[in-house]
């Protein structure tokens, strides 16, 4: 199929001020477009190896797949950003932070969607001055306990509601953890106010639109390394080695939620695939479930393309581990 | 990255989901449920591009800001749909993955017909764990594609997606009795068979694969949708 390049005006007389790079992007755009293509055919020969290209369909896949969920988020965002006034949160959500933080936990339970659309929608909402552990609170719990992740959960656990009462009681405790704890110790500085120009003294449909294509270019980079990532170890990791896990009950914890992090399953599938883990006990599956959802590869590109690198190699790390611990005790009470 | 750049790159990947979504292509890599979504969200990104332009136009960005190089990137899965568009998953993974197969709540009885076309996870499942009691005496006709293991015996594949290919997960049954003697990976076979009590154990997974007694197969062309989605209905 031919690629069409779209119309666009020649770039306006702007010198480039201070990075190096005197080309302008649309030229570099177009150029690499043309090679590319008049290079298709050794490209498509170098992929045909059955390993390359079931790295390319799992990349492809987890990238259409996610697409429209960030699409989702980014247009929420904008709208959040744009058309809601910052006196609705500071009304609707409690005065004291630490009380600020379950509520905006449980709020995530009406937003449907998966962990794409609730990285773009924290970031707004901390732009319109939700209290950041509360923000945080709700970018935690949102994708693990929506309805449909929860309907899913239920269809691929037949008979065992258990699990998905389990699924969303540890959900909901881990994003609250991780809320009050940034509340304790966080810092400011460690998250980044996302540089972004100011939309004051601008229509709102140029801040709306502003605002959704900074954040689906932002997201959307980080969003295809954690695709590549994912892709790689969907198509290098070897299964026989979970089988060797599961064999010890608490290296398979450790094991099912090292998977979660590295496979970067959308949210709202992830439960059918712990289902299929069928050596594993279900406290290591439960793990998989809760710590899927709030840490994974391509989760931790786009925070970092969000709320900064610094807060994303503190805050993944201590998400993970809370949610371990928090699977492994509430597997312990309910499974 | 220039705004004419973002709007340039923002253009193409609307473009190409609008052209997986509306064509069959997003079926190699997505339930087929996802396909309005993905057109949504297409349209929504050709349009944030055409915005981009005219807000570009009316008053040109006075601030040198400049998106992250990291934006490049999603020109990525542009190319990779639209140069290379790889095929959806195939015996490569299907044998690197253990069979998924679950047991069903309940076993309704078959459906009219001789030979009565089933699902292969369908069959599978009443071959592996009802020994084949609502299957006896029957003809049945299942579709998936071909993998052979190590030491080249056949199976039939069918992978069962829940939400993308990332998810994808193989159902697979053994071949015996009247098998081709040659067969290529990944070709579609529709096979006509009876239940045998044949079966073994997935050396990935350890999970059961039940045999299917073959007295025809013929090779078909992959269908439009060549992951089972019966998770999804």
């Amino acid at each position: 199929m031919a690629v069409t390049v779209p119309k666009t005006q020649p770039p306006p007389p702007v010198r480039e001020k201070d990075d190096g790079w005197h080309l302008s992007s649309p030229l570099v755009l177009t150029v690499t477009l043309l090679l590319l293509l008049l290079a298709q055919a050794p490209i498509r020969r170098a992929l045909s190896a059955p390993v390359m290209q079931s790295w390319t369909t799992v990349f492809v896949a987890v990238v259409v797949q996610a697409l429209p969920f960030l699409v989702l988020g980014v247009l929420l965002s904008a709208a959040v950003a744009v058309f809601v006034p910052a006196s609705v949160f500071a009304r609707a959500l409690p005065a004291r932070p630490a009380a600020a933080v379950p509520v905006a936990g449980l709020a995530g339970a009406v937003v449907p969607g998966c962990e794409c659309a609730s990285v773009p929608v924290a970031g707004a909402l901390m732009r319109r001055g939700v209290t950041p552990a509360a923000a945080l609170a709700f970018l935690l719990a949102a994708p693990a306990i929506n309805p449909i992740v929860l309907t899913a959960t239920a269809v691929a656990f037949p008979g065992q509601p258990e699990m998905v009462l389990a699924r969303f009681v540890a959900s909901l405790a881990v994003a609250c953890a991780m809320g009050w704890l940034w509340q304790r110790l966080g810092r400011a500085d460690w998250l980044r106010p996302p540089t972004r120009p100011a939309y004051e003294g601008q229509g709102r449909g140029a801040a709306f639109w502003g605002s959704v294509r900074h954040d689906v270019m932002h997201a959307g980079g980080f969003l295809v390394i954690g695709a590549m990532a994912a892709a790689t170890l969907k198509a290098v990791v070897p299964e026989p080695w979970l089988r060797a896990a599961a064999d010890n009950p608490v290296v398979a914890v450790l094991a099912l939620a090292v998977l979660a992090v590295l496979l970067s399953i959308c949210s709202e599938a992830d439960a059918f695939v712990a289902a299929s883990l069928t050596q594993f006990s279900p406290t290591a599956r439960l793990a998989f479930l809760v710590v899927g959802p709030m840490v994974d590869l391509k989760l931790f590109a786009m925070q970092a393309g969000t709320f900064g690198r610094g807060f994303a190699l503190r805050f993944a790390p201590a998400t993970f581990a809370v949610a371990v611990g928090v699977s492994a005790l509430t597997g312990a009470v309910l499974l | 990255m220039n705004r004419h750049a973002q709007a340039a790159v923002l253009c193409l990947l609307g473009a190409s989901l609008v052209h997986a979504g509306a064509t069959e292509l997003s079926l190699r890599y997505v339930k087929s449920g996802l396909r309005p979504l993905l057109l949504l969200a297409g349209v929504v990104l050709v349009a944030a591009a055409v915005a981009t332009v005219w807000y570009e136009r009316r008053s040109p960005a006075s601030g040198h800001h400049h998106e992250p190089r990291v934006s490049w990137l999603l020109l990525l899965p542009v190319l990779a749909l639209v140069l290379i568009a790889p095929p959806a998953l195939g015996s490569y993974s299907a044998m690197r993955a253990g069979t998924s197969l679950q047991e069903p709540p309940a076993y309704p009885p078959l459906p009219a017909g001789d030979p009565v076309r089933l699902g292969l996870a369908d069959y599978a499942a009443r071959a592996a764990y009802d020994q084949g009691r609502s299957l006896r005496d029957r003809e049945v006709r299942i579709t998936g594609f071909v993998a052979l293991d190590r030491a080249g015996d056949a199976y039939l594949v069918r992978i069962a997606l829940n939400c993308c290919a990332a998810d994808g997960r193989p159902v697979k049954v053994g071949l015996t009795g009247g098998v081709p003697p040659v067969l290529q990976p990944d070709t579609w076979l529709e096979v006509t068979g009876t239940y045998t009590p044949r079966r073994t154990r997935d050396p990935v997974n350890a999970g059961p694969i039940p045999f299917i007694e073959v007295t025809a197969a013929k090779p078909v062309t992959a269908p439009s949708d060549p992951y089972d989605e019966s998770w999804n209905n």
